[in-house]
């Protein structure tokens, strides 16, 4: 492995200058790097070189992956929006495989346990790397540092940026939807399939060299509403099955059940009430995890109470959220990914449920974008620092195991709430320094533990305000004692120089590394 | 080493299984101490796991042994206690094997303290009572009887023993349950030298039981030199115990509360329990009777079925009119509900306030007589109402007046 050069960026942390043998930019500091150029330009199509009827159906996946030209090398991208019960990547993949293409870099916008199928083919050098979330096997797999290339982690909103900036040129970008024409104008709210919206797959359509779209439910033109444009598409495909229902979406999602969560959910939305977070007209980040869940409970009971509603809330749907929005405690909700079959329901008949994308949403090289009016994000962590930064994709012994998500681009709303446990077993989450930067401390402001509550000394304002209350509040030191105290102080995780992975901030500069864990 | 036994297990082990682990000791004539640790938390922790199993199997004397450690992120205080209770199956050691007490647990017991909700906690199960203390109930009860199977008593002795140690219950009040009796008087070697606030005597039908626990708790605080009251709350859970609550409850001084315990009492009678509860109110009023009889709390039985909130608020609510002044919790999510029934109204609490200001008007004005509006006021309704302000201020209800 040839020796890679190596410099401090504005985080302290050492990061390549290089990655899979293109030039990157280290991180500068929020806000700091200025983006130039112009945005990745597709080449220019012709009208007469495609069918005059429209019809763009061609038989079979490989037919279509062939005419689009797939070869050695490529990037190819997919979109997460079936989760779990995605069928279509790792179909791709044995398609590919089938015909010998080798050194494929896969783009998904995240992946799942499910893609675990593709292991062989990371071995077999069909797949040279992935850009993008690297959950669970995967992760463990290129922690290892058995991946030939070095896995690129991307924000949602990053990703769009990526593709924006010229940064990652898609070649081929196939595109599961549960409804399509054979245009290719698509959408994820009708069918087996459904999905409720496709965001995550728009760069791809708008970007990409060339695009196929590939349904379970075809429909005579026009599929509408069209979340993704026929105009973008190259080719349709027809299939039996794209994904696997229940684990596409849950039809049961739930509020958690565990006290210790419960707790922090209760004490999350308490800080928000004392604060005057939550007031008329404000707004929220709302996830699918069980506490954020919870929160969003808690929040509603404050909001009848007081007779107050929210603005939007932001980010997942789900049927919680849903029913806010029904009985009119919401007037909007945002919707980056839809979680279980109300969500779907509630978007295909409530024009109060809107369908979002990464472009809307999150992305940073744009005329601003909505996370920065979100009044409070609430979001998780693997580890937090004393210094309030926080690590999301890795655990504290090292292994690669999450994506990051929408996680970095929620930063930037007005406040950023982390309800986290201060150990997990035996691991603190509280830490001294993080195992992997993702987030920087600046831009998170309270640390919500069952055990205490730590507010970011940059804010002042939420300090003042707490002054009399009787929630717990303390440093966060003392957190970070206290975790010690009961678990004892931990050892580091013990890692070898490989470089298996970098984590990119916003703005596309190398906000960190991930490296091979020495086992 | 009179023991016959060369191999020794304790713990669990499992998928699901986490914050405990899995022991497994066998030993063997030569080649000193040998650790297998399979450990989630080996790349942070493994070092200090293998210096503390080192320091304790050789606190223990045993020179060659092999031990296999399965851990999931079990505090040192799980791995040491489940250590320690294999090693008991293969030594006849009578030595234990202590960690120290954390600062924070050694607040003492106070006899007259609020008991409006007690956490059971199972004895053998290290996870829930790591926050136990953290969702604030007044009390929590490391349970030795029903929650813990008979093979595994010895293991929960141990692992309660370290937890009154090393576990920070935030100043709730430390309860033991201990087991029926013989058994239970010997478990009270294992708590009563580690500041054990109240020990909760199972099924009790006579006050010669509370005797002989009483003794042997005196025998204990003589013998470990404790400068501390160690106080009872004996459980009523038959139909003899109800008739005899009263001798029961008037049998010790140390005697702070009965409690009754609806789920063995309703068998005994032969009824089927409900939420209701119409079945067992001759004995809960009995009970209550006999314990204002004797001057001391009555503790209402826990609510079973924890997703139904309203119904435990409902039961509560009766619980109270009744003059219950607390209830077991099975789920840290029924203390809040709890806490807030038993808490005085607002109505109530300004009804007191004004009752107490019209009180210190006319001690101020050298009255004899208190009156609020037209309506003269005995001495009994003043000391209810100085009970509900100081509960009210206690509770952060209200301002202290």
């Amino acid at each position: 492995m040839p020796e890679t050069k190596l410099i401090k960026n504005a985080a302290g942390r050492s990061v390549p200058l290089e990655i899979n043998g293109k030039p990157v930019v280290p991180y500068k500091g929020v806000g700091k790097h200025n983006a130039a150029g112009a945005k990745h330009g597709p080449e220019i199509y012709s009208c007469k070189d495609f069918p005059s009827d429209g019809n763009k159906r061609v038989g079979t996946l490989m037919e279509a992956l062939k005419k689009a030209g797939l070869r050695d090398g490529m990037t190819v991208s997919t979109h997460h929006h079936f989760r779990n019960g995605d069928l279509l990547a790792n179909q791709l993949f044995d398609v590919a495989k089938e015909m010998g293409v080798k050194d494929l870099c896969w783009f998904p916008s995240a992946s799942f346990p499910c893609h675990e199928h593709l292991i062989p083919y990371l071995e077999d050098g069909t797949i040279h790397h992935i850009e993008g979330s690297m959950n669970g096997a995967l992760g463990r797999f290129a922690s290892q540092g058995k991946m030939k290339g070095v896995g690129v982690l991307r924000s949602h909103g990053g990703r769009y940026q990526a593709v924006q900036d010229g940064e990652v040129k898609i070649d081929i970008a196939v595109i599961g939807a549960a409804c399509a024409d054979p245009f290719g104008n698509a959408n994820g709210l009708y069918g087996d399939s459904a999905t409720g919206l496709l965001g995550f797959a728009l760069a791809d359509s708008q970007y990409a060299d060339k695009v196929i779209v590939v349904t379970d439910n075809m429909v005579p033109f026009p599929c509408v509403p069209w979340q993704i444009q026929g105009n973008y598409v190259d080719y349709t495909v027809e299939v039996d099955k794209l994904g696997d229902p229940e684990k596409i979406i849950s039809g049961t999602t739930r509020i958690t059940k565990s006290p210790d969560r419960l707790l922090l959910a209760e004490m999350t939305a308490k800080f928000c009430d004392e604060t005057g977070i939550i007031h008329d007209g404000f707004s929220f980040q709302s996830g699918a995890g069980g506490t954020s869940l919870a929160v969003g409970e808690y929040f509603k009971k404050i909001m009848q109470e007081k007779g107050i509603k929210a603005r939007f809330a932001r980010g997942g749907s789900n049927k919680y959220l849903v029913s806010m929005l029904e009985e009119g405690l919401i007037d909007y909700i945002l919707d980056g990914q839809t979680f279980d079959l109300e969500g779907v329901r509630s978007m295909a008949e409530n024009p109060g449920h809107v369908w979002t994308s990464p472009f809307t949403s999150y992305n940073y090289h744009g005329k601003g974008n909505f996370a920065g009016m979100v009044d409070v994000a609430i979001l998780g962590a693997t580890e937090v620092d004393i210094n309030f930064n926080a690590n999301v994709v890795t655990h504290s012994d090292g292994y690669l195991l999450h994506g990051i998500g929408g996680w970095q681009n929620c930063l930037f709303s007005k406040t950023v709430i982390l309800p986290i446990p201060l150990f997990r077993d035996r691991i603190p989450v509280v830490i001294d320094e993080v195992t992997t930067l993702c987030g920087p401390g600046e831009l998170i402001d309270v640390i919500v533990t069952e055990r205490g509550i730590a507010v970011n000394p940059l804010r002042t304002d939420l300090l003042e305000k707490l002054k009399g209350s009787n929630l717990p509040v303390k440093s966060i030191n003392e957190l970070k004692d206290e975790a010690e105290k009961i678990c004892g102080k931990p050892e580091k995780a013990h890692f070898d120089d490989q470089i298996i992975a970098v984590v990119k901030w916003v703005d596309g500069t190398v906000l960190d590394v991930v490296r091979k864990v020495k086992e | 080493m009179g023991k016959q036994q060369n191999i020794a297990e304790a713990g669990i082990t499992g998928p699901k299984v986490r914050s405990d682990c899995y022991v497994k000791l066998e030993l063997t004539e030569k080649g000193g101490i040998r650790i297998d640790l399979d450990s989630k938390v080996k790349t942070m922790y493994g070092p200090s796991i293998e210096q503390l199993c080192c320091d304790e199997i050789e606190f223990f004397g045993i020179n060659n042994i092999k031990l296999t450690l399965k851990d999931a992120g079990a505090l040192p205080f799980t791995i040491s206690a489940r250590l320690e209770a294999a090693v008991k199956q293969i030594s006849d050691t009578g030595k234990e094997f202590i960690p120290d007490m954390i600062d924070e647990n050694k607040y003492p017991p106070v006899r007259d303290r609020f008991r409006f909700s007690r956490l059971y906690l199972p004895g053998n199960n290290p996870k829930m009572m790591l926050n136990a203390g953290v969702h604030n109930p007044d009390g929590v009860i490391l349970d030795l009887e029903d929650s813990v199977a008979p093979l595994k008593k010895m293991e929960a002795r141990l692992l309660v023993r370290n937890a009154l140690r090393q576990v920070n219950f935030y100043g709730s009040e430390r309860m033991v349950r201990i087991n029926q009796l013989p058994d239970g008087l010997e478990d009270l070697k294992y708590i009563i030298p580690h500041n054990v606030h109240v020990v909760l005597i199972p099924k009790c039908e006579n006050a010669l039981q509370i005797k002989q626990v009483e003794e042997e708790i005196s025998n204990l605080i003589n013998k470990h030199k404790i400068r501390q009251e160690v106080f009872m709350m004996p459980i009523i859970e038959t139909a003899l115990g109800v008739e005899k609550a009263f001798e029961i409850a008037s049998a010790s001084e140390d005697v702070v509360a009965l409690a009754i315990g609806l789920e063995d009492l309703t068998a005994d009678l032969g009824v089927i329990r409900t939420n209701e509860a119409t079945e067992t109110l001759y004995a809960r009023t009995r009970m209550v009777n006999a314990c204002k009889a004797a001057g001391i709390q009555a503790i209402d039985s826990v609510f079973s079925d924890v997703g139904d909130i309203e119904g435990l608020r409902q039961n509560v609510k009766i619980s109270r009119s009744l003059g219950f002044e607390g209830m077991g919790c099975i789920h840290p999510r029924q203390i809040s509900i709890i806490h807030e029934c038993f808490a005085p109204s607002k109505e109530e609490i300004e009804k007191a306030q004004k009752i107490m200001d019209a009180f210190y008007l006319a001690r101020e004005k050298g009255l004899g007589v208190v009156a609020l509006g037209s309506k003269m006021i005995d001495l009994p309704v003043v000391k209810r109402a100085e009970k509900t302000v100081n509960l009210a201020v206690k509770l952060g209800l209200t301002r202290n007046t």
